[in-house]
């Protein structure tokens, strides 16, 4: 098991034509994710890499491929209508890499999703891996842009806003020898579809995934959330980190999102919340895998 | 994205938000012509700086205050002397201050009452919430911390939009009563302008109440959401370039985004949340990181060059640590833009590089190559403790 996607899952690639999208349909396809379909206005009819046909729209590629998640690259001013259309077209999982979409879109489509049995993941993440079980964890399924080889099937999750550090903290455990079950990017902007609390609650009912990572940053209080519900519901084992300890009020760090507003959402009180819960925080982002190890008694 | 209170101005008169009758100036005559203009022996002049604190604030040729009250044209021109051209120091802005391109001058009201107003994005209910409170003109954080039974939060559903039994709520919470109308527009007025041009702060504070019964806002604090100016225009133009940081500018023309810091190792990183996470690791080994630095996914011979050109441009940098993890890129790529940049632009202070992914052994085998003086690093707590070391 593993949580949102396995190796059977059907995909679709919204923007397959672009250069970024193109890019990383063929990197998935390598490393063996079931790519269904791609999605591309007025390319319809037309194949990717000469396998994966293209259609004009969503649903009609979710009638003819039978397809139940959609990762989507187009540009910000046309993401959030990407994002509806998924929905519309009944995709179960929406994975969205986009960067830089408006927050106001961000916010509608948010309020448009309530009650929809659409999951978003993202928007301005790196995707989701369920590592596969073959050489350099060959033959999983990997949504988005994350580097594959760097992962190992196995029985930790990891759930991150950050995409290179959640790359760190895979490469940390595949090189003490700790696969992954599933590793998720939840993404860095303000308003994101999937929150830390959430995966950590599928993480919590996976009975492959034993012990978790959970990283954050600053701004916000989505990790204090998460930490509060583990504390009391959560069986297994957590460590985890916060960015922008250094980071200066009132300033975005790269993400939309990170930024310092208030007392409660530094780095400083998000880590002591976290400690609090139970949950064991590396002291540097060099040490989260072992952060984890020395908790789970391994 | 932050805007100046004339350009504030300008946007409140085109959504019919009421402000005090103004004009801006940029020289001693302007301000005498602007005051003319206005036909009031009633004025106010204000420098014009994207700071906070204009009022208690001080030039560094000893002129006292950003704002001024004064009773003629000729009053107006003077105090506008005295202002252009200086440096405006206030709690905001820190000892450097900022230097005064332009004036406000306004007509001066009679105030009665002072309300707090603001619109801004809740991240928990992802929805905007309206901020009222009866202690306008007062630090509104504090407010908030001792009396926070004078704040009012009021969500609007972005699907609808903002109902008028919300307007009455807020109007009745306030104690407004033959104003009530009057701020009710505003309000109506207000909540459009912060949808239709993104917004994703508007702050009056105060909205006042005059002597004779008009509302009207006196200052006002913009936040435009970056992601959303490129469907702005009018408002992308309003940016003052000459408020922000050179060294940011200059980043943003390369992709680069970067913050500039107090301390003295500088950094570059590429991803957001380990360029963080890089700031901190030297802080915890005892460094003072010297700026944010995100190349974002690649990380390019001419961006690292870029980058290290606006590194070295501030004096405090004694050392410069790079960390990246290359998982598609290629990091033997990335050792030979860094190899290039540093030998392009000279560098003689200690680098110290941590580089982890795609064909990192090749990397590691072109920096040693090099023959220049780069020390490698084995993991990121490794890269850290080498550059603090090489830098104390």
């Amino acid at each position: 098991m593993s949580i949102l996607i396995d190796e059977n899952t059907k995909v679709l690639v919204q923007g397959i034509t672009g250069g970024f999208g193109g890019r990383h349909a063929k990197l998935s396809l390598e490393y063996g994710t079931n790519i269904v379909g791609g999605v591309t206005p007025t390319k319809g009819g037309q194949m990717f890499e000469n396998t994966v046909p293209i259609f004009d729209t969503v649903s009609e590629a979710v009638k003819e491929t039978g397809a139940t998640a959609s990762v989507i690259f187009v540009p910000p001013a046309f993401a959030a209508d990407a994002i509806l259309e998924a929905a519309d077209a009944g995709v179960e999982l929406i994975v969205c890499i986009t960067e830089g979409i408006p927050v106001m879109d961000m916010m509608r489509v948010k309020a448009m999703l309530t009650g929809s049995r659409s999951r978003l993941v993202g928007p301005n993440c790196p995707g989701i891996v369920t590592p596969g079980r073959g050489e350099k964890s060959h033959g999983g399924c990997r949504i988005g842009i994350a580097p594959g080889y760097i992962h190992k099937r196995g029985n930790v999750g990891v759930v991150s806003r950050s995409g290179t550090l959640t790359y760190e903290a895979v490469w940390q455990l595949t090189q003490l020898g700790y696969g992954q079950s599933t590793c998720v990017g939840i993404g860095g902007d303000p308003i994101n579809g999937t929150s830390h609390l959430d995966v950590i609650r599928m993480f919590n009912e996976d009975p492959e995934t034993e012990a978790i990572i959970l990283i954050g940053e600053i701004g916000g209080i989505a990790e204090v959330e998460a930490a509060r519900w583990a504390k009391d519901h959560c069986k297994k084992p957590i460590a985890g980190f916060i960015a922008g300890a250094t980071a200066p009020p009132g300033r975005r760090m790269g993400h939309a999102g990170a930024i310092v507003g208030g007392e409660e959402d530094t780095a400083q009180a998000k880590k002591l919340i976290l400690a609090e819960c139970g949950i064991a925080v590396a002291e540097t982002p060099g040490v989260m895998a072992k952060t984890l190890l020395d908790l789970w008694g391994k | 994205m932050n805007i100046h209170e004339y350009q504030a101005k300008e946007l409140f008169d085109r959504f019919g938000v009421p402000s005090p009758k103004g004009k801006v100036a940029s020289t001693p005559k302007e301000a005498f012509d602007a005051a003319k203009w206005l036909g009031v022996n009633h004025l106010v002049v204000k420098a014009q700086v994207h700071a906070g604190g204009r009022g208690k604030g001080t030039f560094k040729n000893g002129f006292k205050g950003g704002v001024h009250l004064v009773e003629s044209p000729a009053a107006a021109r003077d105090v506008a002397t005295q202002m252009l051209g200086g440096v405006l120091v206030t709690k905001q802005t820190g000892e450097a201050g900022r230097l005064v391109r332009k004036v406000m001058i306004a007509e001066s009201v009679s105030i009665t009452r002072e309300l707090y107003l603001a619109i801004l994005l809740d991240r928990q209910s992802c929805q905007p919430v309206i901020i009222v409170s009866t202690e306008g003109g007062m630090d509104i954080e504090e407010v908030a911390a001792k009396t926070p039974e004078k704040m009012l939060r009021e969500f609007v559903n972005p699907l609808a939009g903002l109902q008028a039994y919300q307007v009455r709520k807020i109007c009745q919470a306030l104690g407004l009563q033959t104003t009530a109308r009057q701020f009710g527009r505003m309000l109506h007025a207000l909540y459009k302008l912060f949808i239709e041009c993104d917004c994703s702060m508007v702050e009056i504070n105060p909205v006042v109440v005059t002597t004779d019964d008009h509302v009207y806002a006196l200052d006002a604090k913009f936040n435009f959401d970056d992601s959303a100016l490129y469907r702005h225009p009018e408002i992308a133009a309003m940016r003052d370039r000459d408020e922000e940081d050179p060294r940011e500018v200059a980043a943003a023309a390369h992709d680069l985004n970067y913050i500039g810091l107090d301390g003295n190792i500088a950094c570059l990183v590429n991803g957001a949340g380990l360029a963080m996470a890089t700031m901190d690791i030297i802080k915890h080994h005892g460094g003072d990181p010297a700026n944010f630095l995100d190349v974002g996914g690649g990380a390019s011979k001419d961006q690292v060059a870029a980058a290290f050109n606006i590194i070295l441009g501030d004096p405090n940098v004694k050392g410069i640590f790079i960390n990246i993890f290359g998982g598609i890129m290629d990091c033997n790529i990335v050792a030979e833009g860094v190899v290039a940049a540093a030998r392009e632009t000279g560098l003689a202070l200690p680098l110290v590089v941590r580089l982890e992914g795609n064909n990192v052994e090749a990397g590691k085998a072109t920096l040693a190559a090099s023959g220049l003086n780069i020390v490698t690093a084995d993991g990121m707590d490794d890269g850290a403790r080498k550059i603090v070391a090489a830098v104390s």
